[in-house]
């Protein structure tokens, strides 16, 4: 149920987003984030949730690369 | 720290036996897909909770969308997780061959311009699910009202997490939670706090791919070896401390908390969310939907969605007749447990070896 996936966004016009879903283009609504062409953004229900600051795959090798530093804290 | 040498850690670990619950009904389907468990000590035990909200749902919930799908003048708008789920007397989709109108939404927003568009209709959506979708329940009503559309109901069966979470800390034996990743977008990793500190256990909060969950159960295991109990967040690009303060925003406006019952936990005080003030015209009678479908003896849904038993555990797990009872399959269903994509018992019956 909770599944969301990140797309690209590719125009925006009022509150709605054009996303690109690995090349599935996608009318998104916006109510929930405020998004620029060119961002990620996770989107759930038809509806935006967040904007993802990195794509997938520098977030995941930040991640192992700061784990230790994240258990000590 | 590279992925390979937390694989070894955790395939390695020869410390006390622990049990991790992983909230979210996605991480379940995640954790099977990525072949987490092939991963890790037969010392870590991941266990299921009552994180898929079509599960959690009691029967009264589907009986009243029935009801409204059966009206001549109305239409039932579902996610497809709901359909199969049996109420009373039928589930949604056997009510639709009994000529109810059920119509498959992939967003409630499309109720908007549908209901526009018809205004001898009334559009009745079964509003399922947690923080993750409320705020887009709430969108949608918001909105509605701002276009002056009338005929829009919801029957809401929302929730939220935390609640939940204390109701297992206090009771269950758990030993650390993976946060269940797309509601912590919307509330943010903050809220975990209290109960770590409260019930001294980990949390960690995870993505959706077998990276993110890998981390957050090295992080877990790590901390219940090192005694502390500290909420860490593994998601940081979609999850921050305060979440999404404008969805929050959004949801406050909106609906209010107060007691919902939760199947296999029971009734959890501010753990359920309805409309209200001026929204509460759009509610469809959401309230006191309490009643909850008999189990057939043997079913042991209530011990699957509090982890203290795996799916294949139960007596009535899988085709075929054991132990007296007929066998439950995602084909013929006891209960929702075995019919949601992100129930824990369909996703062990399709990963079923």
């Amino acid at each position: 149920m909770c599944i969301a996936i990140p797309g690209k966004v590719l125009e925006v016009d009022g509150s709605t987003a054009k996303v690109d879903f690995q090349g599935n283009l996608v009318d998104v609504t916006l109510g929930l984030v405020d998004a620029k062409p060119g961002q990620y953004v996770l989107v759930h229900a038809g509806c935006a949730i967040q904007v993802m600051e990195k794509e997938q795959a520098d977030e995941i090798a930040d991640l192992y690369r700061d784990m230790e530093t994240v258990l000590s804290r | 720290m590279e992925i390979q040498s937390v694989i070894d850690y955790l395939k390695g670990y020869n410390g006390r036996p622990v049990s991790l619950m992983e909230v979210c009904g996605t991480h379940t389907a995640a954790i099977f897909k990525g072949g987490i468990r092939s991963f890790l000590s037969p010392k870590i035990r991941l266990i299921s909770g009552p994180g898929c909200p079509v599960c959690v749902t009691p029967t009264a919930f589907i009986d009243r969308c029935v009801e409204y799908a059966m009206r001549p003048d109305c239409v039932l708008l579902s996610f497809g997780d709901m359909l199969k789920v049996p109420g009373t007397k039928y589930s949604l989709t056997e009510a639709k061959g009994e000529g109810a109108r059920v119509e498959l939404m992939y967003s409630p927003l499309e109720a908007l311009d549908k209901a526009a568009a018809h205004p001898e209709i009334t559009y009745v959506i079964a509003a399922v699910g947690f923080e993750t979708t409320a705020p887009v329940y709430a969108l949608l009503i918001d909105e509605a009202r701002k276009r002056g559309i009338g005929n829009l109901r919801l029957v809401t069966a929302l929730k939220t997490v935390i609640p939940a979470l204390t109701w297992l800390c206090e009771g269950e034996e758990v030993d650390g939670f993976l946060c269940p990743g797309h509601v912590s977008v919307i509330i943010g990793s903050r809220p975990y706090e209290e109960l770590a500190e409260r019930y001294r256990k980990p949390f960690a909060v995870a993505g959706f791919e077998p990276e993110h969950i890998l981390a957050a159960v090295y992080d877990l295991v790590r901390q219940l070896e090192e005694g502390t109990h500290a909420v860490h967040n593994y998601y940081p690009n979609a999850v921050k401390e305060d979440g999404n303060r404008k969805a929050l925003a959004v949801l406050g406006s909106c609906f209010e908390t107060g007691t919902a019952v939760w199947r296999g936990l029971g009734e959890i005080q501010g753990s359920g969310l309805y409309l209200k003030g001026e929204y509460a015209e759009y509610d469809g009678g959401s309230r006191n939907l309490t009643q909850d479908m008999k189990l057939p003896s043997g079913c042991r849904c209530g011990d699957v969605i509090t982890g203290r038993i795996n799916p294949d555990q139960c007596p009535m797990f899988a085709a075929g007749e054991k132990d007296g009872h007929a066998g439950c399959t995602p084909m013929s269903p006891y209960g929702p447990c075995m019919v949601s994509s992100e129930g824990a018992c369909g996703i062990w019956y399709r990963n079923r070896v």
